[in-house]
C-alpha cells in the first residue's frame, strides 16, 4: 500500500501511509486506538476507498471498489467483531455468498469437505455446529477458516487477541505460524506490544494516521515500540500505593445468584467483600457474568438469591458508557448533573437553575480535563475518552465510599487509560472501596490488590495481585483449576 | 342455528373447497412478507399493497375484456398487472426503508394509507369500474384426481391459480431454506454486516426481496378481485393485508406453516359466508364477520415465536456500521 490517504469529515484517518507485506510473513500493525489501523485495513479489504494512494498486489496495481473485489484478489479479513451469523451452522457461514450453484450441496458431503479443509490448516472445528454454541476462540477459527475457504493469501486479523484467554491466544499464535509457514501472509493488528513482538516477523507502527516506520521484531523491544507508538516514554511498572490504615468492609456480596438465559445461572453464589482503600479486580473473559454482576450490584437487576450490603455512596462507572452512562442527546452539563439536579443549589422550588448548573459543569470539566467545545454540547458528540471523563467526573466528584468500575478503559487510548487509572488509584488512596470488573488482564494486574476470576458465573479462584501468575489466571479464566491456586481467599474473606 | 344443515358432508365439502380458494390471496401475501422480512425489512404496508394490486389487476382485466380480448388471457394479464402494481408500491417502501432509512413502522402505515386512498380515488374517478364484472379464470379439475371421493372435490377441483399457489409454497420453502440464495437472504436479515464483508451488496438484496415480496402481495390482491370475486369495491381486501402480517409471525417465517395459517383463515372466512347466508335469529351477522379475524388473533396469541425472529428485522443497515 503506497501513500494511502483517507479523510473523514473532520479527521484525516490515514495520511500518506506506506505499508508492505511479504509472502509468508506475519506483519504486525501497531498503533493506539484512533491511529488509523482499522481504517487502513478497511481500505485494503475494499470497505473504504482511499482518497489518494495506490494498492499493489504482487507488483501490480489493483483497485478495490467493493469487498468482493478484495476477496477475489485473495484478501481475507477477520474483523474484531466477528461477522458470523450466529443462528447458522459453521458450514452455512462458510459457504455464505457462494453463487456458483443455486442449490446447496447436501450437508453430509459439504461437512466432509469442510472438515478436510479445517484439518489441513490445523483448525479443529465441527462444521455442523451452530455458531452461537461455539466459544469465542472457536468463532475466531471459523472466521479464519472462512477467509481461507475463499482462498485468502493475505489474512488480516483486527485485534484478534482482545477476546481470548492467554491459552486461546497461544493456540491462535500457533495457527498463525502454521499458516505463515504454508505461505499465507498475515497482518496482525494490535495495540499490545508484547504480543506483537512475540508473534510478528516485522512490525509497522502507525501514529495519528501516519507511518512511524517498519522494524524487524528481532531487533526491537517494548520500550522502543512504545515510544514509536505513543511518542513518549511509557511507564510499565506497577505503581506504588500509599499504605492503608484500618480497612473496613464497604461492599459485601453473600452467595448472590442471578438467573440467566436457558435456565442456567448467570451468577452462581458469588461471595466477596471489598474493603475501604483497596481495589478488588474481577478478571475473566467477556460474557462470563460480568454484566450481570455489574447490574446486580447497582440494583438494575434483583438477585434471585443472596444479599448485597453496600455502605455509603455508590459510584458506578458502567461498562457501556453510551447506553448506561450517558444520555447522548443531553448536554455535557445535564449529564454531569444527572444524579444531583434535584438537590439545591441546582434547583429552587422545583425549577432548575441553569446558570448554577453550568457553573458546576465548568468546574468539573476543568477539574477532570474533559475536552469539549462547550458544556452545552450534546454528550454523544464527545470522543470515547472524553465521554468516559464525563462519566467519571459525575461519579467520582460525589466522594463515593464504594466505586464499581466496569470495563472503565474499554476502547480508550493509552493517554485516556492512564488518566482513568490515576483517578481510580487516587480514589483508592482517599479510602474508597473499589470493585474493578475488567476483561483486560494487564489492567487488573496493574491496579488491583486482590483478584477474583469469574468463569461461567462463578468465582473460580482468588489471587493476590502482587504474587499472581498470568498463566494460572489464564487457566482459571478458561475454567480450568490449576491445583496451586485452587483456594486462596484471603483470611478476612471468610 | 339450523344445525341439520350445517352438520352434513356436502356442507363440509363446500366449506373446505371455498376455504382453500379464499386462502390464496392471504397465502400469497404471507409468502411475500416472509421473503421481505427474512431479508430484514418489515413491510407493514401489505394492506395498501394488496389494495393497489386488486385495483390494478381488476382495471387491467376490465379494459382488456372491453377491448374484446379473450377473457381468460385478460385475467392472466390482469394478475400480472396486479403483481406489477404491488412491486411499484414495494419500490416506494424500499426507497423509504432501505435508502432513506425511515422508521419502517411509519413507512409501512404510510403505505397502507396511500394504497387505501389511491385505490378509492381511482375507483371513484372511473365510474365504469363500479358496474364492471369480469369473468375470471374458470376452474380446471385435474383429470383423474378430481373424481376421487371427497379429496377430489376439495383439493383437485380448483382454478389453476390455486394449484400454482400450492406449488409456490414448495418453491419458496426450497428457495429460502435449501438454496444458496436463501442462505444469503436470511443472512441479510440476521447479520447484514457479515453479508457486506463477504462481498455482497446488502442494499441490493433487500431491494430485491422487498420488490418480490410486495409483488406477491399485489398478486394476492389481484387474485381476490380478478379470479374470486370478479368485482372491485372500496376496501375490498378487508384487512387481509394485516391478517397476512399476523400470519407471518404464526408461520415462524416458514412457508409450510404459512400455508396452514392461510388455510385456517380461508376456512373460517368460508364458514362465515355460509353461516351468514343461512341466517340466524339469535346471533347478529356481524359476529360471523368477526370469525376469521378473531380466530387469527387467538392463534397468534397462542404461539411463541421469540427465538425465530430475524435478528436485524426492521433495522436499517448503515454501511461500515457493525
Amino acid at each position: 500500500m503506497i501513500d494511502i490517504t483517507k479523510r473523514f469529515p473532520g479527521v484525516v484517518a490515514n495520511q500518506g501511509v506506506n505499508f508492505a507485506v511479504q509472502g509468508g510473513e506475519i506483519h504486525g500493525l501497531l498503533g493506539e486506538n484512533g491511529a488509523g489501523k482499522t481504517t487502513l485495513m478497511n481500505i485494503l479489504c475494499g470497505l473504504y476507498r482511499p482518497d489518494q494512494g495506490q494498492i499493489q498486489l504482487q507488483g501490480r496495481p489493483v483497485q478495490f471498489h467493493r469487498p468482493a473485489d478484495a476477496i477475489a484478489a485473495g484478501i481475507g479479513m477477520v474483523h474484531q467483531h466477528f461477522q458470523l451469523v450466529e443462528r447458522f451452522t459453521v458450514a452455512e457461514n462458510l459457504v455464505l455468498g457462494e453463487r456458483k450453484q443455486l442449490w446447496r450441496d447436501n450437508p453430509k458431503r459439504l461437512h466432509q469437505r469442510l472438515r478436510q479443509l479445517a484439518s489441513r490448516y490445523g483448525l479443529d472445528l465441527d462444521p455442523a455446529m451452530p455458531v452461537w454454541q461455539l466459544s469465542v476462540g472457536q468463532q475466531q477459527r471459523v472466521e479464519i477458516l472462512k477467509a481461507l475457504y475463499r482462498q485468502a493469501r493475505v489474512l488480516i486479523l483486527d485485534e484478534p487477541t482482545a477476546v481470548l484467554t492467554p491459552q486461546e491466544t497461544q493456540g491462535l499464535i500457533a495457527t498463525l505460524q502454521q499458516l505463515a509457514a504454508q505461505g499465507t501472509s498475515i497482518i496482525f493488528i494490535s495495540h499490545k506490544l508484547n504480543e506483537v513482538l512475540a508473534v510478528c516477523d516485522r512490525i509497522t507502527v502507525l501514529r495519528d494516521g501516519q507511518t512511524m516506520g517498519t522494524v524487524a521484531a528481532a531487533d526491537c523491544d517494548t520500550h522502543r515500540l512504545a515510544e514509536m507508538m505513543v511518542g513518549r516514554e511509557v511507564d510499565f511498572t506497577r505503581p506504588e500505593r500509599a499504605s492503608r490504615d484500618r480497612p473496613e468492609p464497604r461492599l459485601r456480596l453473600e452467595a448472590v445468584s442471578v438467573q440467566g438465559h436457558h435456565q442456567r445461572p448467570a451468577l452462581d453464589a458469588i461471595s466477596l467483600t471489598v474493603h475501604s482503600g483497596e481495589i478488588v479486580g474481577i478478571a475473566g473473559v467477556d460474557g462470563n457474568g460480568q454484566r450481570e454482576l455489574e447490574e446486580v450490584i447497582v440494583g438494575l437487576r434483583p438477585p434471585n438469591q443472596g444479599t448485597i450490603h453496600s455502605q455509603g455512596t455508590l459510584a458506578h462507572i458502567p461498562s457501556d458508557r453510551y447506553t448506561m452512562g450517558l444520555i447522548g442527546a443531553f448536554s455535557v452539563t445535564e449529564n454531569l448533573l444527572l444524579r444531583d439536579y434535584r438537590y439545591p443549589p441546582f434547583q429552587r422550588r422545583g425549577m432548575l437553575r441553569p446558570k448554577v448548573m453550568a457553573q458546576q459543569a465548568m468546574t468539573l470539566v476543568n477539574d477532570y480535563l474533559v475536552r469539549t467545545p462547550s458544556v452545552q454540547t450534546p454528550s454523544r458528540q464527545l470522543s470515547g475518552g472524553n465521554a468516559q471523563k464525563v462519566v467519571i467526573a459525575r461519579e467520582l466528584s460525589r466522594q463515593p465510599q464504594v466505586i464499581l468500575a466496569a470495563q472503565p478503559t474499554r476502547g480508550l487510548d493509552v493517554g485516556a487509560i492512564d488518566y482513568v487509572h490515576a483517578q481510580l488509584m487516587a480514589q483508592r488512596d482517599a479510602g474508597a472501596a473499589i470493585l474493578l470488573i475488567s476483561t483486560e488482564l494487564d489492567e487488573i494486574l496493574r491496579l488491583c490488590d486482590r483478584i477474583a476470576v469469574l468463569y461461567e458465573g462463578q468465582i473460580v479462584g482468588w489471587a493476590n495481585a502482587a504474587t499472581a501468575n498470568v498463566n494460572h489466571l489464564g487457566l482459571m479464566m478458561a475454567g480450568k483449576h490449576p491445583p496451586e491456586t485452587l483456594s486462596i481467599p484471603m483470611a478476612h474473606d471468610r | 342455528m339450523p344445525w341439520h344443515q350445517i352438520l352434513t358432508l356436502p356442507f363440509l365439502i363446500a366449506i373446505l373447497t371455498a376455504g382453500i380458494r379464499l386462502a390464496v390471496p392471504v397465502l400469497l401475501a404471507v409468502l411475500g412478507e416472509i421473503i421481505t422480512q427474512l431479508s430484514g425489512v418489515m413491510n407493514l404496508g401489505l394492506e395498501g399493497v394488496m389494495l393497489m394490486g386488486a385495483l390494478a389487476g381488476f382495471a387491467t382485466t376490465v379494459t382488456l375484456e372491453t377491448a374484446n380480448l379473450d377473457p381468460t388471457l385478460a385475467a392472466w394479464v390482469g394478475l400480472a398487472a396486479g403483481a406489477g402494481a404491488g412491486m411499484v408500491m414495494g419500490l416506494l417502501m424500499a426507497v423509504l426503508a432501505i435508502t432513506c432509512r425511515t422508521d419502517q413502522v411509519v413507512a409501512g402505515i404510510t403505505l397502507v394509507l396511500l394504497g387505501q386512498s389511491l385505490s378509492t380515488y381511482f375507483y371513484r374517478a372511473f365510474p365504469a369500474l363500479t358496474q364492471a364484472r369480469v369473468s375470471g379464470i374458470s376452474s380446471w379439475p385435474i383429470p383423474g384426481l378430481a373424481d376421487l371421493p371427497f379429496v377430489g372435490r376439495v383439493l383437485f377441483n380448483h382454478n389453476p391459480v390455486v394449484y400454482l399457489s400450492g406449488l409456490l409454497v414448495i418453491l419458496c420453502g426450497w428457495l429460502l431454506y435449501r438454496s444458496n440464495w436463501g442462505l444469503l437472504m436470511r443472512a441479510t436479515g440476521e447479520h447484514p454486516a457479515a453479508v457486506e464483508s463477504s462481498g455482497m451488496d446488502v442494499t441490493r438484496i433487500r431491494y430485491l426481496c422487498t420488490l418480490v415480496g410486495s409483488g406477491l402481495a399485489g398478486l394476492g390482491g389481484a387474485v381476490l378481485t380478478v379470479v374470486q370475486l370478479n368485482l372491485f369495491i372500496e376496501g375490498i381486501t378487508a384487512g387481509r393485508g394485516w391478517i397476512a402480517i399476523a400470519l407471518v409471525y404464526f408461520s415462524r417465517w416458514h412457508p409450510s406453516l404459512a400455508l396452514a395459517g392461510a388455510l385456517l383463515f380461508g376456512v373460517a372466512d368460508a364458514l362465515q359466508f355460509r353461516l351468514q347466508a343461512l341466517g340466524s335469529e339469535d346471533i347478529p351477522y356481524e359476529f360471523f364477520l368477526m370469525l376469521p379475524y378473531g380466530l387469527t388473533l387467538i392463534v397468534l396469541a397462542s404461539c411463541r415465536l421469540r427465538d425465530k425472529t430475524p435478528t436485524a428485522l426492521g433495522i436499517p443497515y448503515v454501511k461500515g456500521d457493525r
